[in-house]
C-alpha cells in the first residue's frame, strides 16, 4: 500500500471516473448495458478507492494533510500538482464519490429525454474528477482547474435534458425555455465568480514573490504566509474581495443565489443532486481552504458581512421558499437557507463554526440530495411539481410519501438526523464568535437563525401538507402508480442509514474534522 | 486502522458519579440495575421499526410489540422505584459520541429519583393507555403504523427524561414533537387534521428556538452541554462565573421552551387541537408525555431556577410563577364554554400543567412534580373515560351524550373517581397535591413575594374553575336525558380494566405524599446528586385545605344547580351565559385569530410572496438587467466597431476596389490597344527624356 | 553615305511596322508588322556598329539574337494564331479580348 499512501490513492480517487468516460466514449451509444457497465463499475470502484482512504488515513493525525503528493506540472509558473486530504477534505471526497455512485445507480432506469445513456454518464464521471480535484488540490492553479471542470458538464446537463417548459422572465418580458435561460445564467454566474477568483490567486502569486524567493501557487506555503501576517491592508482586502465573490457565488450566498432556483429546477434529476449535493460545498469547502488560512485578518474583517448575509439567506430563504407552490423549486430555494447555516459557522470563525459547517455541508449533501431524487422521482410519476395538483401522496405512493416525511423531517434539522448538527453548533458557534468579532452582532445573528429554523420547520411541513397529505385530486383517481423501485431503493436507502447513522454518531464526520479545524483555527488565529 | 480508533466509540461507560457528592445527598450507583437500564431508553426506539416492517405479519398487527415494549418500561420503572425507596438512586452513563472543539457530544442514561419517577410514570400509564388503545383503535386503518408512532412517542418522551445533557434533552424533546405529529395527524386524509398537527409542530417548533437559544448559552456559559456540570456550577454558587452572567438570559430562553412542550400561555394553543388524534393519543400525551416535558426540563434544573442568593436564573422565578398563574386560570376559563368532552379535558390538561408551572415558579420541587405525578393519572383516565363515552356514542359533543350513567356504569364511577381526584378532594390523589401547591405559594408569598399572592389567589381561584368545570361536564355527559343518537354500550374488558386500574391510583395515590402522615415521594424525589432546597411542608395545612375544600363544594354546587337536569330543564341549560366573557371565552381569547391573522397567514402570504416577489423581481431583476446591460453594451461596442474600426478597413478596402474598377476600363484585352498604349508611353518617355 | 540616310529609312519602317501592328485586324498581319519593326531595329542596330566601328562587335551580336529570337517569336506567334483560328475560325484580332481583367 505504498503507492497509495504516496498520492496515487487520491490520484487514483479523483481520475478514475476520468478513465471511465473515456472508456465509455469508445463504447457505442446503442450499447447500453455495457456503457451502463462501464459507469457502475468506475463509480464503484471510485468509491472503494475513497473508501480505502477512509482506512489509509491517519486519524490521530487528522489535522495534517496525509496521502499526499506534491510533483512539479508546469514548472514556467511555478504550478505543482500538490495534492492531499486532512480531516476536513476527507469527508467531502467521500461524499462526493459516494454521491457519484448513487446517482449511477439512480440512471439504471430513469433517463431523462433525449434519451444519451453514454453522454449522461460520461459528464456525471466527468463532474466527479472535478468535484474530488477540487477537495483534494493544494495548489491555487490546479484548485482553479478542478472548480472550472465542473462547470462545462453542469451546463451541458442542464442545457440538454433540462426542463423544457417556459420560464417567463419578469421585468424584461422574456419568455424561452427553463433549461436554456438556466443553462446560461448558471453558466455565467459561475464564470463571472470564477474570473474574479482567479485574479485573486494571481494576486497572491504575485505578492508570495515580494515574501519567499519565488513566488507560489501553493495553498500551504500561502497559509503558512497568511499565519504569519504576510497579506494585509488594502491588497489583503481586495484579494479577499475577489475571492470572496468567486466562492460566495458557489456556495450560493444571497444576494449571488439567484442563478440557483432555475438551474436546480431546470436540471435534470441527477443533475440536481449532483448540484445540491456536491457543487455548491465547493464554494464553502474554499472559504476554509484558502480563504480563512491565507487571509485570516481579512477574514475577521469581513465576518460581520458574512455572517450578516448568510442570516439574510436563511431568513429569505425560508421565506421565499413559503411562497412556492412547484415542489423543486421548493427544495432548490431551502438550499439557500441551508447554505445560510453553512456560512454562518464559517462566519464565526470558530472551532465549532467550522465544524459545524463542514457536518451541515454532508448531511446537507445527504439530505437535499434525498429530496431532490423523491422531487424528480415523484415529477416523473405525476409529470407535474405544481404542488396545487399534488395531495395524497400517502395513498398513492405510501414509501414515497414515507420517504419524502423522513428527508422533510431530516431538512428541517430533527435532532438525531444529520442536519441537526449543523444547524445546531452553528447557532451555537454564533453566541461566541472569534475574540474581536462582535459578539452582540452574532447573537443577534444566532436569534435570526433560530427563527429560521422555526421557518424552515415551516414550509417543510406545508410541503409535507401540500404533497403528502389529504385525498388525492380527482385526476390521480383510476391511474397506476409504481411506489419506489429497485434501483431507487438501492439509490435512497443508503441516504436514508447515512442521514440516521450521522444523526445519532456524529463522530463519523467531527471525528475527522475536529482536530483539523482546531489546527486551522489556531494557525489562523493563534488559538 | 486509524479509522476504528476514530470512529468507534469510547466503549467504556462512565460511571459519573454516586457516592458522597453533593453535599450530604447519600445515593448509590443503582448497580446492574441502573447500569442496565438504558434499555428502557433503546428498546422503545428500536421496536417501532420492527412494528413497521414485520408488524402486518404477527396476528395482533404489531400492538403486541408496542404493549410489551411499554410493559417492559413499566416493569423496569418499578423495580427501579422499589430500589430508590429503599437505597436512594442518584447516577448516570454517557458514551461520547463525538467532540467538538472542546465540547463532549455524549448521549447517556441518567437514573435518579426524578428520571425514576418519569420512567415509572411512562411505563405504568403508558401499558394502561396501550391496553386501552387494542380496543380503541380496533379496525384502524393504520393499526400498525399508530402503534409504531405510539411506541416512538414513548421512546422519545424517554430519551428525554433519561438525558443527562442538553444535546439528548433536545433529541427527545423534538423526537416526542415528531412523534406527536405523526399522532395527531393519523387521520391525515383530512387536511384539518394535518393543521392541527401542523400547529402542534410550529408552536412547539417555536418554543424549541427558545430551548435551543437557552441550551447553548447554558453550554457556553459552563463549557459544557451536561446537566450535572451546570448544577455543578450553581452549587459551586460563584457569582464570578460565567453562567452568573448569562444565567437570567438561559434560565428564560430554556422556560420558552418548556412553555411550548407544557402548553403554558401563550403558547398553549397547539393542545386543545391536539385533540385531532385519537384518544389514547390524548390521554398519553396530557397524562406522561409530552407535556410533562417542560415541568420535567424545570425539576432537572430545579437548583439552577431555585437560586435563593438570585446569582442564576432565581429572576426568572417569579416569570414562570406568574405565567403558570395566568395559564391555570384563564385557561381553566376556556374549559367553561367547551362542549367537545375532549377539549374540555385538554384545557383542564392546560389548567393543572399551570399549577405545577406555578409551583416550580414558587420553589416547590416536590410539590410541582407530585402534582405531575398524581396528574398523570387521573388525566389518563379521564381522557380514557372520555374515549369510552365517545366510542360508545359516536361524537365528541356533549349535547350528544347525558344519562350514560345507566348504560356505562365502569365508565361512570370511574369517571367519577378522576373528577374528584382533579378537582382536588379529600382524599383523592388531586388534594394531597394540589393543596401542596398551594401551600407553597402561600409560604412563598410569606417569604416575601408579591407576584406569589397573586399567584395563590389564582390557584384558589383555579380550584373553583376546575370544579365547575369537571362539574358541568360529568353533568352533563352522565345524568339527565340520553340525547345522542347512537345505541350506548359498556365498553369491553380491555377498556374497562385500564379504567379500573387508574382509578385505583387516583383514589389513593395521593397518600404517597401525605405531609404528617407518609412522604415517602419526597425522598423518592430528592435522590439526586445536588441537593434540590426546595420548600416542602412538615404537615397539612388544614385551614387552607379547607378554604380551597368550600371553593370547590361552592363550584361543584353551582354546576349542579345550572347543569344538572333536576334543577333545569335542557333549554335553560343551553341559554346559561354569563355576558361578555363567555363570547370572549368562545374566541379563546381572541388568540388563536391573533396568531393566524397576525403571524401565521401574513408569513404564508404576503411576507412571502413580497420575498419571492423581491428574489424574482429585483434581485433576479438585477441578475437578468446585468445580462441586458452586457447585451445592449455589446450591441454598443457591435455599433462602434462596425462603424468605426471596420469601417476604416472598409473604406480601404472600398477606395482600392474603387480605383481598380477605374482602372480596368484601360484593360479592355485588345492587344493592339495595349500595343497602342505601350509606344505611347514610351513617346512620352522619349519626350521626356529628350526634353529633360 | 551618313548615318542619317540610315536613321530615316529604320524609322520610316518602324512606322509602317507599328501602323501595321496597330491598324491590321488579322493576325498574321499584326505579326509581320511586328517583324517590320524588329527589322528596323536591327537595321538601327548594324548601322550604328559599322558608324562607331565597334570592336566587340555588339550591335550585330544583338541583331543576331534578335533575330533569332524574331524567327522563334513567329514561330510560337504562327502557331497560336494557328490553334486561334483553328477553334474560332477567325483571326481577328480585335475580337480577343479573353485577357480582359
Amino acid at each position: 500500500m505504498e503507492w497509495f499512501d504516496n498520492g496515487w490513492g487520491l490520484v487514483l480517487t479523483v481520475f478514475l471516473p476520468l478513465a471511465g468516460a473515456i472508456v465509455l466514449l469508445a463504447i457505442p451509444r446503442t450499447k447500453e448495458d455495457a456503457l451502463k457497465g462501464v459507469a457502475l463499475v468506475t463509480s464503484l470502484a471510485t468509491f472503494a478507492a475513497g473508501v480505502a482512504l477512509l482506512g489509509r488515513f491517519d486519524f490521530s493525525r487528522a489535522g495534517e494533510l496525509q496521502l499526499g503528493m506534491d510533483v512539479p506540472w508546469i514548472d514556467a509558473i511555478g504550478a505543482r500538482f500538490h495534492i492531499g486530504v486532512d480531516g476536513i477534505s476527507l469527508p467531502l471526497v467521500v461524499l462526493s464519490t459516494f454521491i457519484t455512485l448513487l446517482v449511477v445507480l439512480y440512471s439504471w432506469d430513469h433517463w431523462p429525454e433525449p434519451h444519451n445513456p453514454k453522454l449522461l454518464l460520461a459528464l456525471v464521471l466527468i463532474l466527479a474528477v472535478g468535484m474530488t480535484g477540487t477537495f483534494v488540490a493544494l495548489d491555487l492553479v490546479l484548485f482553479f482547474v478542478f472548480f472550472e471542470v465542473v462547470l462545462l458538464p453542469m451546463y451541458f446537463m442542464i442545457g440538454i435534458w433540462g426542463d423544457r417548459g417556459i420560464r417567463e422572465v419578469p421585468v424584461f418580458g422574456w419568455k424561452l425555455e427553463m433549461r436554456l435561460y438556466a443553462s446560461l445564467k448558471f453558466f455565467v454566474f459561475t464564470l463571472f465568480g470564477s474570473a474574479f477568483m482567479l485574479l485573486g490567486f494571481l494576486a497572491l502569486y504575485f505578492r508570495s514573490g515580494t515574501i519567499l524567493p519565488e513566488r507560489t501557487f501553493d495553498i500551504v506555503r500561502l497559509s503558512e504566509l497568511g499565519a504569519a501576517g504576510a497579506f494585509t491592508g488594502t491588497f489583503a482586502f481586495w484579494v479577499f474581495f475577489a475571492l470572496f465573490l468567486g466562492f460566495a457565488v458557489k456556495v450560493p450566498m444571497w444576494p449571488l443565489h439567484t442563478w440557483l432556483p432555475d438551474a436546480h429546477t431546470a436540471a435534470p434529476t441527477v443533475g440536481s443532486v449532483i448540484l445540491a449535493a456536491i457543487l455548491l460545498k465547493l464554494g464553502t469547502y474554499a472559504f476554509v481552504r484558502i480563504s480563512i488560512p491565507i487571509l485570516p485578518q481579512e477574514a475577521a474583517n469581513w465576518a460581520w458581512l458574512i455572517g450578516l448575509l448568510a442570516v439574510i439567506g436563511i431568513i429569505y430563504g425560508s421565506l421565499a421558499c413559503l411562497a412556492q407552490t412547484d415542489m423543486k423549486r421548493l427544495i432548490a430555494y431551502s438550499s439557500v437557507g441551508h447554505m445560510g447555516f453553512v456560512m454562518l459557522g464559517i462566519a464565526t470563525l470558530t472551532s465549532i463554526g467550522i465544524n459545524a459547517a463542514i457536518i451541515g455541508m454532508v448531511a446537507h449533501g445527504l439530505i437535499t440530495g434525498l429530496l431532490f431524487f423523491l422531487a424528480g422521482s415523484m415529477a416523473h410519476r405525476y409529470h407535474t411539481r405544481d404542488m396545487g395538483r399534488l395531495g395524497g401522496n400517502m395513498k398513492l405512493m405510501p414509501v414515497m410519501g414515507v420517504l419524502l416525511g423522513f428527508a422533510a423531517m431530516a431538512s428541517l434539522g430533527l435532532p438525531a438526523l444529520a442536519g441537526f448538527w449543523g444547524e445546531f453548533m452553528a447557532l451555537m458557534a454564533s453566541f461566541d464568535p472569534l475574540d474581536g468579532l462582535d459578539p452582540g452582532l452574532f447573537r443577534g445573528f444566532m436569534i435570526a437563525g433560530a427563527v429560521g429554523t422555526v421557518l424552515t420547520a415551516g414550509y417543510m411541513l406545508w410541503m409535507l401538507r401540500e404533497v403528502n397529505f389529504g385525498e388525492p385530486a380527482d385526476e390521480w383517481l383510476g391511474k397506476e402508480f409504481h411506489d419506489v423501485g429497485t434501483f431507487e431503493w438501492l439509490a435512497w436507502a443508503p441516504l436514508v442509514i447515512a442521514t440516521i447513522a450521522l444523526g445519532v454518531y456524529p463522530k463519523l464526520v467531527f471525528g475527522m474534522t475536529n482536530d483539523a479545524v482546531v489546527r486551522l483555527v489556531e494557525q489562523a488565529f493563534g488559538g | 486502522m486509524g479509522i476504528l480508533a476514530a470512529i468507534l466509540p469510547s466503549v467504556t461507560l462512565l460511571l459519573a458519579a454516586g457516592g458522597e457528592e453533593g453535599g450530604g445527598v447519600h445515593v448509590s450507583d443503582g448497580g446492574a440495575l441502573a447500569q442496565w437500564a438504558w434499555l428502557i431508553v433503546v428498546v422503545p426506539l428500536v421496536v417501532p421499526f420492527l412494528i413497521v416492517f414485520f408488524g402486518k405479519r404477527l396476528p395482533f398487527g404489531g400492538w403486541e410489540l408496542a404493549v410489551g415494549t411499554l410493559a417492559f418500561i413499566g416493569l423496569y420503572g418499578t423495580a427501579l422505584l422499589l430500589q430508590n425507596a429503599a437505597n436512594p438512586i442518584a447516577t448516570e452513563f454517557t458514551v461520547e459520541v463525538a467532540r467538538i472543539g472542546s465540547y463532549a457530544i455524549e448521549w447517556g442514561w441518567v437514573v435518579d429519583g426524578l428520571s425514576i419517577m418519569m420512567y415509572f410514570l411512562v411505563g405504568v400509564v403508558g401499558f394502561l393507555v396501550f391496553v386501552y388503545a387494542k380496543g380503541y383503535m380496533e379496525g384502524d386503518i393504520r393499526f400498525t403504523w399508530f402503534f409504531a408512532s405510539f411506541t416512538l412517542f414513548a421512546g422519545g418522551m424517554l430519551v428525554l427524561v433519561s438525558s443527562p445533557n442538553l444535546i439528548q434533552l433536545i433529541v427527545g424533546w423534538e423526537l416526542v414533537g415528531l412523534a406527536s405529529y405523526l399522532l395527531i395527524g393519523h387521520y391525515w386524509e383530512d387536511h384539518a387534521n394535518v393543521d392541527a398537527a401542523n400547529k402542534a409542530f410550529m408552536t412547539n417548533k417555536v418554543a424549541d428556538a427558545g430551548l435551543f437559544i437557552g441550551a447553548i448559552i447554558m453550554a457556553l456559559s459552563v463549557g459544557s452541554f451536561s446537566f450535572h456540570d451546570a448544577l455543578a456550577v450553581v452549587a459551586e454558587g460563584d457569582a464570578g462565573s460565567r453562567l452568573a452572567v448569562f444565567g437570567f438570559w438561559a434560565g428564560l430562553a430554556l422556560f420558552v421552551g418548556a412553555m411550548g412542550k407544557s402548553a403554558q400561555f401563550p403558547l398553549h394553543v397547539w393542545l386543545p387541537d391536539a385533540m385531532a388524534g385519537p384518544t389514547p393519543v390524548s390521554a398519553l400525551m396530557h397524562a406522561a408525555t409530552m407535556v410533562t416535558a417542560g415541568v420535567y426540563l424545570l425539576g432537572r434544573l430545579f437548583p439552577f431556577y431555585l437560586d435563593h442568593a438570585g446569582i442564576f436564573a432565581g429572576g426568572v422565578r417569579p416569570i414562570i410563577m406568574v405565567i403558570g398563574g395566568i395559564t391555570l386560570f384563564f385557561m381553566g376559563l376556556l374549559a367553561f364554554v367547551q362542549n367537545d368532552i375532549k377539549k374540555v379535558l385538554a384545557y383542564s390538561t392546560v389548567s393543572q400543567l399551570g399549577y405545577m408551572v406555578a409551583a416550580m415558579g414558587a420553589g416547590a420541587y416536590t410539590a410541582g412534580l407530585f402534582h405531575l405525578f398524581t396528574h398523570a393519572f387521573f388525566k389518563a383516565l379521564l381522557f380514557l373515560g372520555a374515549g369510552s363515552v365517545i366510542h360508545a356514542v359516536h361524537s365528541n359533543d356533549m349535547s350528544d351524550m347525558g344519562g350514560l350513567r345507566t348504560y356505562m356504569p365502569k365508565t361512570f364511577w370511574t369517571f367519577v373517581v378522576g373528577t374528584l381526584a382533579l378537582i382536588g378532594l379529600f382524599p383523592f390523589a388531586g388534594f394531597w397535591s394540589k393543596d401542596e401547591i398551594i401551600a407553597s405559594l402561600y409560604a412563598a408569598g410569606q417569604d416575601g413575594s408579591g407576584a406569589a399572592w397573586f399567584v395563590f389567589a389564582l390557584a384558589v381561584g383555579g380550584s373553583f374553575v376546575t370544579a365547575f368545570y369537571m362539574g358541568r361536564a360529568v353533568f352533563l355527559t352522565f345524568f339527565g336525558e340520553y340525547k345522542g343518537h347512537a345505541h350506548p354500550h359498556e365498553s369491553p374488558t380491555t377498556m374497562t380494566a385500564p379504567l379500573v386500574g387508574l382509578a385505583v391510583m387516583a383514589a389513593v395515590g395521593g397518600f404517597l405524599n401525605a405531609p404528617g402522615i407518609a412522604t415517602p415521594f419526597t425522598e423518592w424525589l430528592a435522590a439526586r446528586r445536588f441537593p434540590m432546597g426546595d420548600h416542602h411542608a412538615e404537615a397539612v395545612n388544614w385551614g387552607l385545605a379547607g378554604l380551597v375544600t368550600l371553593v370547590l363544594l361552592v363550584a361543584v354546587f353551582l354546576a349542579y344547580r345550572i347543569f344538572a337536569p333536576d334543577a333545569e330543564t335542557q333549554a335553560d341549560r343551553d341559554r346559561f351565559e354569563i355576558p361578555v366573557l363567555y363570547p370572549i371565552l368562545r374566541r379563546l381569547y381572541y388568540l388563536d385569530d391573533l396568531y393566524l391573522d397576525g403571524v401565521v397567514r401574513p408569513i404564508m402570504g404576503p411576507v412571502a410572496r413580497l420575498v419571492l416577489w423581491v428574489d424574482m423581481v429585483v434581485v433576479d431583476g438585477i441578475v437578468n438587467g446585468a445580462g441586458v446591460l452586457a447585451r445592449a453594451l455589446s450591441r454598443a461596442v457591435r455599433g462602434v466597431d462596425a462603424r468605426v474600426v471596420d469601417g476604416f478597413y472598409d473604406g480601404l478596402a472600398a477606395t482600392t476596389g474603387g480605383g481598380g474598377s477605374v482602372l480596368r476600363l484601360f484593360f479592355t484585352g485588345k492587344v493592339q490597344q495595349y500595343a497602342a498604349l505601350g509606344f505611347a508611353g514610351v513617346v512620352v518617355l522619349a519626350v521626356v527624356f529628350v526634353v529633360f | 553615305m551618313t548615318i542619317a540616310q540610315f536613321v530615316v529609312l529604320g524609322a520610316a519602317l518602324f512606322s509602317l511596322g507599328l501602323y501595321g501592328a496597330i491598324t491590321r485586324r488579322n493576325a498574321v498581319l499584326v505579326l509581320a508588322g511586328v517583324e517590320l519593326m524588329l527589322a528596323a531595329v536591327n537595321l538601327n542596330l548594324v548601322a550604328f556598329d559599322a558608324y562607331l566601328a565597334d570592336q566587340l562587335v555588339a550591335g550585330q551580336v544583338f541583331t543576331l539574337f534578335i533575330i533569332a529570337v524574331a524567327a522563334a517569336e513567329v514561330g510560337i506567334g504562327i502557331a497560336i494564331v494557328l490553334m486561334i483560328f483553328r477553334n474560332r475560325h477567325s483571326a481577328a484580332v480585335d475580337e480577343l479580348d479573353l485577357m480582359r481583367y
